[in-house]
């Protein structure tokens, strides 16, 4: 246990001084980065991102994935621009987006837990199907003019500290605590790290893990209202490839993919090293197409260096463990008395 | 003693190849009643020919999601190896035709080893990292094009009448394309290493265990459907005679979506190149039919979506039902 909790502290602690090393060297390097103002755009930039990271954490430790994000966001984008041209009133508008996400977050869970489909799969259909709706609400059209007040209070600070970073700060604070510090929490990561295992000691597997399905729809429209206000403007093709980013900052920050490892430090750590990344090769006038270069490599790096860091130190442990010679093998350990070979009937008829 | 359970099983597996086919009649019929033209034989034409790229692509891809793996990087790789050949074809324009659509293969092939040799060697799903390579090789084109595109009428005359020659009446494209998937349904249902993959897909512990080198059918599966990605780009460049680097932009889509809706299990393990062939016709079909029966063109992605839900849970459904009466007969015995 102790030995796990220092490799959490030594992934999330190698991200962060990544980001560290990052941040000084590109500050010294790249003219304008280290200025307020850049920091708040990069605020403004990772919003979506760390947003959407948040729920696709909890998502991934529990050895799932949700690819149709980032079209949960446009059709999201899209149905508030074609509320908005009908002259619905905004405070009616994103409310209605926020129940649209979480009916399309319903609709992936229902399809993974109550069909037994594999996300990837399910989520895969969905991010065609989902985009595809945004297109049929809005067309190629683009919806603008959305109310100053809001627009202006999402790209706006108070006291040199951007608006957005409230709300963020209070939805990390609470996924963070539901994730590390409550019993659902705990079961998502045994969840992930055997489904039978969680099956078996109580666990409501297909329940929990709907929920989480329709909480990431509804963070995913939240994501969509503020990229439409950050940007004065609905379109179906908002945010499309976003669940890249998404994915790559969740994995860099140290998730496994394969589920129940990871923490939401982390993840925050990933995300902003990414956003930091692109900020700095923007400023540098690197083009957007070499930006989608890196963030690709990112995600590959991502995944491969938790398997080399593991592969390297079960090397080293191996040999390690060679100089004594082998010791001879044990007789089997016959079963303690106490354990009870057959399972009892209320185990097995679970 | 096994011999009621699998013929249950092909014949289960051949109906479903069978509904495809029905749907994909019902379609055409109910379009050609809208509007007789859609069965000229022009208009019958240019839906195969539109058909043939995606045909090709999703044999590739067969190959790939048999063994439980996915490759979605196959659309960037169409871009970045029209606009490669398309380029060569430019600098050199008496190259020949068959040399054109090697250069594409080749280059095809070498990116899908990029893809194998990661997903073997770094022990990662296939779904991140082709989800990396997507934005990789995209970016690559991107980068090499500079934002130029390559125009017919810089492209030589040979390589251009390639997209629209026949043979016997019957145009090039189509020939390929039905000859990649015969060669490939082929080899995957009668050659060793074909039978192979569906092992791997079925129960991998179980192939490795039976000593089926896992780890070189993998990068060989990969390569076969980066080849295929690369020959549909070269086909893509004949074609349209227009390549720039955003050649076959979400074209992954509609590939996964093909190979599932033709039965391919998105599990591995069962599907055939041939139900692959046909859902990229049918999806093809329903491109050029949607004008026709006067539904916004719009819809055509949100109907890929559908179909694809459509097909997993319609497998699972036909799947569970089907372990239901295994099971229920083995218990009477």
């Amino acid at each position: 246990m102790s030995d796990l909790m220092k490799r959490f502290t030594g992934w999330d602690a190698a991200i962060l001084a990544v980001l560290v090393l990052f941040v000084i060297v590109a500050g010294l390097v790249v003219p304008d980065f280290a200025t307020g103002r850049n920091a708040s755009f990069m605020v403004l930039d990772l919003a979506p991102v760390l947003l959407i990271a948040l729920p696709m954490t909890l998502i991934i430790v529990t050895g799932e994935i949700d690819l149709s994000v980032a079209s949960t966001l446009g059709l999201s984008s899209a149905v508030m621009g074609a509320l908005w041209d009908g002259g619905m009133s905004i405070e009616v508008i994103i409310p209605i987006c926020l129940v649209l996400g979480a009916v399309l977050g319903a609709v992936n869970g229902l399809f993974i837990t109550g069909f037994g489909l594999p996300s990837l799969a399910v989520t895969i259909g969905t991010l065609a199907l989902y985009r595809g709706l945004a297109f049929v609400v809005l067309g190629d059209r683009a919806v603008a003019q959305f109310p100053g007040s809001y627009t202006e209070w999402v790209i706006g600070s108070s006291a040199g500290i951007p608006n957005l970073v409230w709300p963020l700060l209070v939805l990390l604070l609470v996924f963070g605590t539901v994730l590390h510090a409550t019993p659902l929490g705990r079961s998502l990561f045994t969840m992930g790290a055997g489904v039978d295992a969680a099956r078996f000691s109580g666990i409501r597997v297909a329940r929990t893990k709907f929920w989480l399905y329709v909480v990431c729809g509804a963070v995913a429209a939240l994501a969509g209202v503020l990229w439409t206000l950050r940007y004065s403007s609905a379109r179906a093709d908002n945010g499309t490839g976003l669940e890249l980013a998404v994915v790559a900052a969740v994995l860099l920050g140290g998730v496994s993919i394969f589920g129940g490892r990871g923490t939401l430090w982390g993840v925050l750590g990933g995300v902003m090293l990414l956003a930091a990344v692109q900020n700095a090769l923007r400023l540098a006038d690197v083009s957007n197409e070499a930006l989608q270069v890196v963030t690709g490599l990112l995600l590959i790096v991502s995944v491969l260096a938790p398997n080399a860091v593991g592969a390297i130190r079960s090397a080293v442990a191996r040999r390690r463990r060679r100089p004594p010679p082998p010791a001879p093998a044990a007789p089997p350990e016959p079963l303690p008395v106490s354990s009870d070979p057959s399972p009892s009937p209320a185990v097995r008829s679970s | 003693m096994s011999t009621p359970t699998s013929s249950r099983v092909a014949v289960a597996l051949r109906a479903r190849e069978l509904g495809i086919v029905l749907a994909l009649v019902a379609l055409v019929v109910v379009t050609a009643v809208v509007n007789p033209l859609f069965l000229s034989g022009q208009s019958l034409r240019d839906l195969v020919l539109a058909a043939a790229i995606l045909v090709v692509m999703a044999a590739g891809q067969t190959v790939v999601v048999i063994t439980r793996n996915i490759d979605l990087s196959v659309g960037s790789v169409l871009g970045l190896s029209a606009y490669a050949v398309g380029s060569l074809l430019e600098a050199a324009p008496g190259t020949p035709v068959v040399v054109a659509v090697l250069v594409g293969i080749v280059i095809g092939g070498a990116l899908g080893l990029v893809n194998g040799a990661l997903v073997r060697f770094g022990n990662v799903p296939a779904l991140v990292v082709t989800l990396g390579t997507l934005y990789v090789f995209r970016g690559v084109a991107f980068l090499w094009a500079g934002g130029q595109q390559i125009n017919a009428d810089e492209l030589p005359g040979g390589f251009l009448a390639f997209g629209t020659a026949t043979v016997l009446g019957v145009p090039w494209l189509i020939v390929i394309a039905a000859v990649v998937v015969i060669v490939t349904g082929y080899v995957l249902r009668n050659h060793r290493s074909g039978r192979e993959l569906y092992a791997m897909g079925s129960d991998p512990a179980a192939a490795r265990l039976a000593g089926i080198p896992v780890g070189r059918r993998t990068l060989a599966a990969f390569a076969v459907s980066g080849a295929c990605a690369g020959l549909a780009g070269v086909l893509f460049a004949a074609r349209f005679g227009t390549v720039d680097a955003a050649a076959g932009t979400g074209y992954e889509l509609n590939v996964v979506a093909a190979v599932v809706v033709g039965g391919v299990a998105v599990f591995g393990g069962s599907g055939t190149a041939y139900g692959a062939a046909i859902g990229a016709l049918l999806l093809t079909t329903i491109g050029s039919a949607l004008p026709v029966l006067g539904i916004d063109q719009f819809w055509q992605q949100a109907i890929v979506g559908a179909l694809i839900l459509l097909a997993i849970g319609t497998d699972r459904a036909v799947a569970a039902r089907v372990a239901a009466r295994l099971r229920k007969e083995s218990s009477r015995v």
